[in-house]
């Protein structure tokens, strides 16, 4: 005779706040449908506590040129769209991505320094190759990033981009061109619960509504790290649910640019035997570190290799289907 | 969760003796609560009530090992939600599963390669912990064969699958002097089973542990309750699940029934087949993965495939390190390929992944190179970086502190470039040194040595 179980379910204080990346042309932009992020009323996908809102939205990195230092798997991956931003951005879509990450270049591909010029029209060549949402990121040095994110944020008024990115050294700029433009911006703190709340806060208290704000918390690739910005973000999520209010933004990884650095997905010669197949493997690396984030939380996940995308959507499908 | 005194005071005698030391049994049972006195200073107190009391103090979930040849598996005294709640303890044992059917010579070879497979991670020497056989024949002789031939290859922990009490027993006779896994027990076959797994009687042990199945938790806490009463207590529970969506849900809830219910009948370690629903297109090594973070004690893989076992054994290591001690490595100046003294100086961090980076990086490009481990308390180096523990003066203390210019014949130091804006403060906390600025990642060290230090050499 079956016993009585009775499964012990929290009751949430809070939620995560929703954040809504793109505009359509009856919201003032040109984007062919939007993606909203968050919504969280519980731990990641328990449906038997509350309704699960949104998926995590699937994002693939495009540059605003060829890169020079990416892994030989990830050429072979992309080909020759990676020579025009617009072909690139297009064949990222058809991979099946919810919305397009651009991260710009320090330098144009003729080693010349990157320009707003050259920023604007590679931004203005992805709205129109693609209906996507669209989220911009320098090149992550303060002043470079500034002297580009400004621009562009002007040039894409009205698209309601994601841009950035801010960090507590450097945000004022990014945070004023956002809230001109009506886009919205990253908020990255380094692997820190406190330090996390503290820039959104800082971000609040220059006027930026917090449905325009995400967070990106840092993380590492498996086996670099990941335990860690996986815990800071089960923390921070945790907080969320709790009622702090300023740790209830949506969360933003970046599990491409991590697991690529990684000598697992860069290097197939000279390795040991016992790491296997090197295309599977690297894979593996990325898809691995995607999934894994998201279960401690991940709201937008920025991918390089469409293969990796097809995977962790086809988990994100499995976790969205309450069974 | 421990009984409070009120709890424990309904449970003793209630004459208020004496015997004990204590003035009242209230009294003692306070003390028991506190875990300042031991229920045997009681005398009078019944066999019920020290059974309840045990139950009461036992561990959330029952922790179960598995045993071969020295080695042991273990699962299970799990005690939070969450790693940084505490920590993992018990990393989930990766088995490789075979099947009668696939014919010895097929077992011999797989188990084989998956027997010798031993990665290295960052010094750590990870590998696969076991084999699942089954008996899908359902035939005694043919399931004897199978695990004869297992054990022929490899002496590691196995788990026994058969729904058929005879051939069980025909495969645990051919493992004598182990501790295996016996899946499994369910409504039909439980009795039976029970029987084996005491008869089984290990070293030291009043039986085999059991794996219990069934389709609902209720179901699942029913079966468990009748084989506990009958004598087996080492349990594993298969919740049946297949895919991402009810793994997540049946382990999420089984965790939580155990640690903030102490429901005992659902309090024993899990296992799962993330293999299983391959043909529903779910992807063996991301369910794996999944059921690594989220609660699983045992997993059983269909795949013997390196690049996808090295992934899931580190991200396993990642998940279950305990979060207090972050893997660091003594600080000291280390040697990399015979380095003579005009071999290229770099600095680094104590984070155990740090240093092994940069120490595979060079020591295979074949450099020769003194590497100085600077004390970071275990962070990277960007984490050090921006937590005050990794700044110039404290390169320049390692630098002075390990002896450096006695070993090394130059003045030129590598300085990760992640942390390129300390050269400036560096130049000055070590007068008359150049400071080299490095790449940002270690995989780029041997590129830039060949580069950067073959220009300083004149090569």
């Amino acid at each position: 005779m079956p016993m009585t179980v009775e499964v012990p379910k929290e009751k949430w204080a809070g939620k995560v706040r929703e954040v809504t990346l793109g505009a359509t042309r009856e919201q003032g932009g040109t984007r062919a449908r939007t993606v909203t992020l968050g919504g969280e009323a519980t731990l990641p996908f328990l449906h038997f506590e509350a309704a699960v809102l949104h998926p995590p939205a699937l994002a693939l990195e495009i540059k605003d040129r060829k890169p020079d230092d990416w892994s030989p798997l990830l050429y072979e991956a992309w080909g020759e769209a990676m020579d025009d931003s617009g072909d690139w951005a297009r064949a990222a879509e058809n991979a099946g991505a919810d919305l397009i990450v651009l991260t710009l270049s320090l330098t144009q591909a003729d080693g010349k320094p990157n320009t707003p010029e050259h920023a604007r029209a590679v931004v203005r060549k992805v709205l129109n190759a693609t209906g996507l949402p669209l989220a911009v990121f320098g090149p992550g040095q303060a002043e470079k990033d500034n002297e580009l994110i400004v621009p562009i944020a002007e040039e894409a008024k009205g698209e309601r981009l994601l841009i950035g990115v801010c960090e507590d050294k450097n945000y004022r700029t990014i945070v004023a061109a956002a809230m001109a433009n009506d886009h919205l911006v990253s908020s990255k703190t380094p692997m820190d619960v406190n330090l996390a709340k503290q820039l959104v806060i800082l971000i609040h208290d220059m006027g930026m509504p917090l449905e325009r704000v995400v967070m990106d918390p840092t993380t590492g690739a498996l086996g670099y790290g990941i335990e860690y910005g996986y815990s800071v973000m089960e923390r921070l999520r945790l907080a969320a649910l709790q009622g702090d209010s300023m740790t209830q933004q949506p969360m933003l990884v970046t599990p491409g640019e991590e697991a690529w650095k990684a000598k697992e997905s860069k290097v197939g010669e000279g390795v040991p035997g016992t790491w296997g197949d090197w295309k599977r493997r690297a894979l593996n690396w990325e898809t691995l570190t995607a999934t894994s984030l998201i279960h401690a939380g991940a709201d937008m996940v920025v991918l390089r290799h469409p293969d990796s995308l097809a995977r962790v959507k086809a988990m994100v499908q499995g976790l969205m289907n309450e069974k | 969760m421990a009984l409070t005194g009120l709890q424990i005071y309904k449970l003793l005698p209630q004459t208020n003796c004496k015997e004990c030391g204590f003035p009242t049994c209230l009294a003692f049972a306070m003390k028991l609560a506190a875990k300042q006195a031991e229920l045997k200073q009681c005398p009078y107190v019944t066999e019920a009530s020290k059974a309840q009391l045990e139950a009461a103090s036992a561990p959330p979930i029952r922790l179960v090992t598995l045993a071969s040849g020295g080695v042991k598996i273990e699962a299970g005294n799990e005690t939070v939600m969450f790693r940084h709640e505490k920590t993992f303890y018990h990393k989930p044992g990766l088995f490789i599963h075979v099947r009668d059917t696939d014919g010895v010579a097929a077992i011999k070879a797989k188990v084989a390669q998956a027997d010798a497979y031993v990665v290295d991670y960052v010094g750590i020497k990870l590998g696969v912990d076991g084999f699942a056989v089954e008996a899908l024949a359902e035939d005694a002789a043919k399931f004897a064969e199978a695990v004869s031939a297992v054990r022929a290859t490899s002496q590691k922990p196995l788990i026994l699958i058969a729904a058929n009490p005879g051939v069980m027993e025909a495969g645990l006779k051919a493992a004598p002097g182990t501790t295996p896994l016996l899946y499994a027990a369910d409504e039909d076959n439980w009795q039976k089973m029970v029987e084996m797994a005491k008869a089984a009687n290990p070293k030291g042990r009043s039986g085999a542990p059991l794996a219990a199945r069934a389709e609902s938790l209720e179901k699942l806490a029913a079966l468990t309750e009748e084989i506990k009463k009958a004598g087996i207590e080492d349990i594993v529970l298969d919740p049946l699940v297949t895919g991402y969506a009810d793994s997540l849900t049946a382990l999420t809830q089984l965790r939580r029934l155990a640690l903030k219910k102490n429901f005992r009948a659902l309090g024993y370690p899990l296992i799962t087949f993330p293999g299983e629903a391959a043909d529903l297109g779910v992807d063996e090594t991301v369910l794996a993965a999944q059921h690594i973070a989220k609660y699983a004690g045992f997993i059983v893989l269909e795949n013997f495939d390196p690049a996808m076992l090295y992934p899931l054994l580190v991200l396993r290591q990642n998940i279950y390190t305990d979060p207090q001690k972050p893997i660091q490595v003594q600080p000291g100046l280390y040697e990399i390929n015979t380095p003579t003294p005009d071999a290229p100086l770099m600095v680094t961090t104590n984070f155990s992944i740090t240093y092994f980076a940069v120490n595979n990086e060079v020591e295979g490009s074949g450099w020769p190179g003194w590497l100085v481990v600077a004390d970071a308390e275990g962070m990277s180096v960007l984490t050090a970086w921006a937590a005050g523990k990794f700044d110039a003066d404290r390169i320049a203390k390692a630098v002075k502190n390990f002896g450096v210019e006695g070993k090394v014949n130059h003045k030129r130091i590598i300085l990760p470039g992640q942390v390129a804006v300390l050269s400036g403060e560096l130049e000055e906390a070590l007068p008359g040194w150049e400071i080299m600025v490095g790449p940002k990642e270690a995989v780029d060290l041997p590129g830039y040595l060949k580069v950067m230090w073959g220009q300083k050499e004149g090569i």
